[in-house]
């Protein structure tokens, strides 16, 4: 700097603000508000300049960056798709739009608190606090208008207006939680039964692939695989598709006969093959990945681990039962068959859900 | 009055103010005859607000508020919360033919169809984990200085309102788009109602209008998530701006602060320009983080398909508490008379999601019963002067820590090459031991720091300046500290531990106290007896040491 500064100081510098207060006996004492320190741009005229300059230069910023998004909105086709390194293939459009846009708002931000700091002034000023309770005179004086005006409305001596007022008052909410009935249906026993439920011996249900939307054979199960099915019937564009396979969702396992067990799961797959409720038991989640060495399932959701070899018996996690087995067979032309529903609900348990 | 007016024609009822001396004058002279906004910004204008970093996280909530509600604005112009099935014929090829829902396709459209509405998602998004991490990390910072201390506790409840209100609102948006992992949160959600005793089978029908998923639950979560919740945030948010306003802020200790005022610079200008400039920071942040890192990419997991599922199924980090709970619980299920199932281990972790929060929330409340403190705080605690309190924030931290691991149990497993289980059952441990260690480790370390402070007040400050004395010892010369900063490290109070009634009364008749008066000594001591704290040193203390006769 080659012009001297010192002359714009100001002058009132003294001493009795700073640190160097006298003690008096106590060096714990709080030595008041320190002296306020003038900053470059308040002394010299330049730096403020300069500084203003640079708020500006901020606020141009802004005012460019507004153009370049609504030059990007116009110009630039929302399924572009642009490599930016590091990111890698981005849309164009997102990026472009997202960083005029950044930049508009940032500079703004930069621009005023850059004008603040610099510019503005800086004297730090303390305010009195009040206390927040009311003194006794105000206090005691409404207390005596809140009882005038109690004694005025009778409330204390007409015991039965109150008492019946809080009554109604009390009861009219239920009206409120009655509407919320239409909500939805009753649950009733619907959580008890799947779609398998249409399924009777004299009326098996087929079992289909998932994925091929074709009935199965026993030979089309492969061991070690988990295959997925639904019932013959349930298609993809039905109205209530979701809810049904929310509840339906089957898969199958092929076990060497040998290594199951469990007899019973044994006796309601046929020839080692078994169909387990694919609903994991805890919340909910359906199961999807299996150990074909171990014959575990896991529930990718909160790791539940079920051992498909032993009647799906909870192993590891938080499910608190064994998946539902459906009992399969065959029918005549050889495709695999339910011939019942599951013998439990499936999916997570509830209160009323019998044990 | 009226004919009293009327039989005086000549003198009309105007104020007697002098001629505005401009337009705006006459403006806003209009405007307070009207609403009488000079006597509203007589108290305002010139208002005295602290500046201190840490007052920026409430302003990032506030701001990130805003920005989640107008960017969701926009977004309900354009999203249908509709569960109506449709196929997809849309410029993302991958999805083209597929089935799903009018939720999912239009959000798909808002992000390839809609120009800008992929950003427009993406800072609503971003905004949002913004909008609950700073809401966490600035209750954090009112815990650990205490600044939720009389008159304040009713605003740390409505913050904590606001923060549980949040996390909420933040689920049930996530929950929107109908995409794998939103419907795989969605049925979680059922399972974890079908658990509730009782009443859960009627809650779950109710909510969801039938059987799960139904039809229902996309455009009911919409109605909450953009009407119901908002609301209650909108009332809370200005009541607790309000009582920000009205209580003052609070200030560090330090020269020429007290507690009976606040120092800092006023409202107008610097304040205004300083916090507005500081919106138009974080909407330029946020914006900028929205054009550079996709967040939720919804069209990569696909439509929702209850029998469907995609590894690494997670929540929302803010969820990845109850996440952890419900991991790490056993899976207890009991029955109970009448051929009742009670699912323990879907009950107990949602039980203690509650109670965790509740022993937060009413934490102003337990404190102030411990130390029978009745007084207004304006300065600010430092953390480590108040090492029970600081203790406990930090063991919460941790014990939300481990529960973050319990939820990630799988990132980790695969990211680590660590047996699930293995994680799994550390974690369980975890939970009651590591928020016991937090807590003692972080005690110690507070008081640590107080005897550090005490050493810093008698003997100065280290200089780095090695002296030699006539004798040959070396000695460290320490330099005094400045009467400002001797003042800001002893400001701080240090409350005695109540103590029990005398046994007998001034009669000489035997007084019993209470259990509960006994509990709360205990817990006095606790947090303010021997142990606790590092006394402060005394004027004589350090008129000793300085005095000249003692060495440093
Ligand atoms: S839903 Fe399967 S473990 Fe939780």
């Amino acid at each position: 700097m080659s012009h001297d500064m010192s002359e714009n100081l100001p002058e009132a510098h003294d001493a009795s603000h700073g640190t160097d207060v006298a003690t008096h006996g106590d060096p714990f004492a709080d030595p008041g508000l320190p002296a306020h320190e003038p900053r470059r741009t308040d002394i010299d005229e330049r730096a403020a300049q300069r500084a203003e300059r640079q708020v500006s230069l901020m606020f141009v910023v802004s005012m460019l960056a507004t153009v370049g998004f609504i030059a990007s909105y116009a110009s630039i086709d929302a399924d572009k798709i642009v490599y930016i390194f590091p990111l890698g293939h981005v849309s164009a459009l997102n990026f472009a739009l997202g960083m005029t846009l950044g930049v508009a708002l940032f500079c703004i931000g930069a621009g005023a608190v850059h004008w603040a700091r610099t510019l503005m002034s800086d004297h730090e000023l303390p305010a009195e606090r009040h206390p927040i309770e009311a003194d006794d005179d105000v206090r005691n004086d409404v207390i005596e208008q809140f009882k005038t005006g109690a004694a005025e409305s009778g409330f204390g001596r007409r015991k039965l207006i109150r008492n019946t007022l809080f009554g109604s008052l009390a009861l009219v909410p239920l009206s409120g939680v009655v509407l919320l009935r239409d909500l939805g249906p009753l649950p009733e026993k619907k959580l008890l039964h799947t779609g398998w439920v249409e399924a009777e011996p004299s009326k098996p249900l087929r079992l289909v692939n998932m994925n091929t939307d074709q009935p199965m054979k026993a030979e089309d199960i492969v061991q070690g695989s988990l295959t997925f099915a639904k019932p013959e019937g349930l298609e993809e564009s039905d109205e209530d598709f979701q809810q049904q396979i929310a509840k339906d969702a089957l898969m199958l396992v092929r076990i060497a006969p040998e290594d199951i067990k469990d007899a019973k799961s044994r006796d309601k797959g046929f020839e080692g093959i078994l169909a387990y409720s694919k609903i994991c038991t805890h919340v909910g989640c359906p199961i999807s990945l299996y150990e074909q060495q171990t014959h575990h399932a896991l529930c990718p959701c909160h790791q539940s681990t079920f051992d498909l070899a032993d009647g799906a018996r909870v192993i590891f996690g938080p499910a608190g039962h064994p998946l539902p087995q459906l009992k399969i067979t065959t029918d005549e032309q050889g495709f695999l068959v339910a011939t019942g529903d599951f013998d439990e609900p499936v999916g997570p348990s509830y209160w009323e859900r019998p044990r | 009055m009226s004919s009293a007016s009327g039989t005086n024609s000549a003198s009309k009822p105007a104020s007697t103010r002098a001629k505005p001396a401009n337009k705006a004058e006459a403006a806003v002279d209009w405007v307070d005859g009207r609403v009488g906004i000079y006597s509203l910004a007589k108290a305002n204008l010139r208002k005295i607000f602290p500046d201190h970093w840490s007052f920026m996280l409430g302003e990032i909530c506030l701001y990130s508020f805003i920005i989640i509600i107008l960017t969701g604005v926009y977004l309900t112009l354009f999203f249908t919360p509709s569960m109506g099935e449709t196929v997809y014929h849309g410029s993302y090829l991958p999805l083209n033919g597929i089935r799903m829902s009018e939720a999912y396709a239009s959000t798909l459209n808002i992000s390839f169809e809609i120009r800008g509405g992929l950003l427009i998602r993406q800072i609503h998004h971003w905004a949002a984990l913004v909008f609950v991490a700073a809401m966490l990390v600035h209750m954090m910072r009112v815990f650990f200085t205490g600044a939720f201390r009389k008159p304040r506790e009713i605003n740390w409840v409505f913050g904590f309102l606001l923060l549980v209100l949040g996390m909420f609102d933040g689920f049930f948006g996530y929950s929107l788009p109908d995409d794998l992992l939103s419907g795989t949160g969605i049925r979680f959600m059922e399972g974890a109602i079908l658990a509730v005793p009782l009443v859960g089978t009627y809650i779950q029908m109710f909510l969801f209008g039938g059987e799960f998923p139904g039809h229902d639950i996309i455009p009911r979560f919409f109605t909450i998530h953009v009407l119901l919740i908002p609301g209650i945030m909108l009332g809370l948010l200005v009541a607790h701006l309000i009582l920000v306003f009205y209580h003052k802020h609070t200030q560090w200790a330090g020269p020429g602060k007290t507690e009976k005022n606040v120092v800092g610079m006023p409202l107008m200008p610097v304040y205004m320009a300083k916090a507005g400039g500081f919106f138009f920071l974080v909407f330029g942040i946020i914006a900028a983080i929205s054009a550079i890192a996709t967040i939720n990419p919804i069209w990569s997991v696909g439509p929702y398909r209850p029998d469907q599922v995609s590894t690494d199924a997670q929540p929302d980090w803010y969820m990845g508490f109850s996440e952890g709970l419900i991991r790490i619980m056993p899976g207890w299920e009991i029955s109970v008379w009448g051929g009742h199932t009670l699912n323990l281990g879907v009950m107990v972790p949602l039980a203690v999601f509650p109670l965790v929060l509740v022993a937060i929330a009413i934490w102003p409340f337990i404190e102030s019963w411990v130390t029978g403190d009745k007084r207004e705080h304006h300065i600010l605690d430092r953390p480590r002067n108040a090492p029970v309190r600081t203790a406990f924030g930090a063991a919460w931290i941790s014990l939300y820590l481990i529960l973050l691991v319990g939820g990630g149990n799988d990132l980790f497993a695969t990211h680590l090459h660590l047996s699930i289980n293995t994680i799994t059952y550390a974690v369980r441990v975890g939970f009651f031991v590591v928020p016991v260690l937090t807590f003692i480790v972080t005690k110690r370390w507070c008081l640590g720091l107080q005897r550090r402070d005490k050493d810093k007040v008698l003997h100065g400050r280290e200089s780095g300046i090695i002296k030699r004395l006539p004798h040959g010892e070396f000695i460290e010369v320490h330099t005094p500290l400045a009467q400002k900063d001797l003042h800001t490290l002893t400001a701080h109070e240090q409350p005695q531990p109540l103590e029990l009634p005398a046994e007998t009364d001034e009669n000489g008749v035997a007084r019993k106290a209470g259990v509960i008066t006994k509990t709360r000594v205990k817990l006095s001591e606790g947090f303010y007896g021997e142990g606790n704290q590092i006394a402060k040193p005394t004027t004589e203390e350090y008129h000793e040491i300085t005095s000249g006769h003692g060495h440093h």
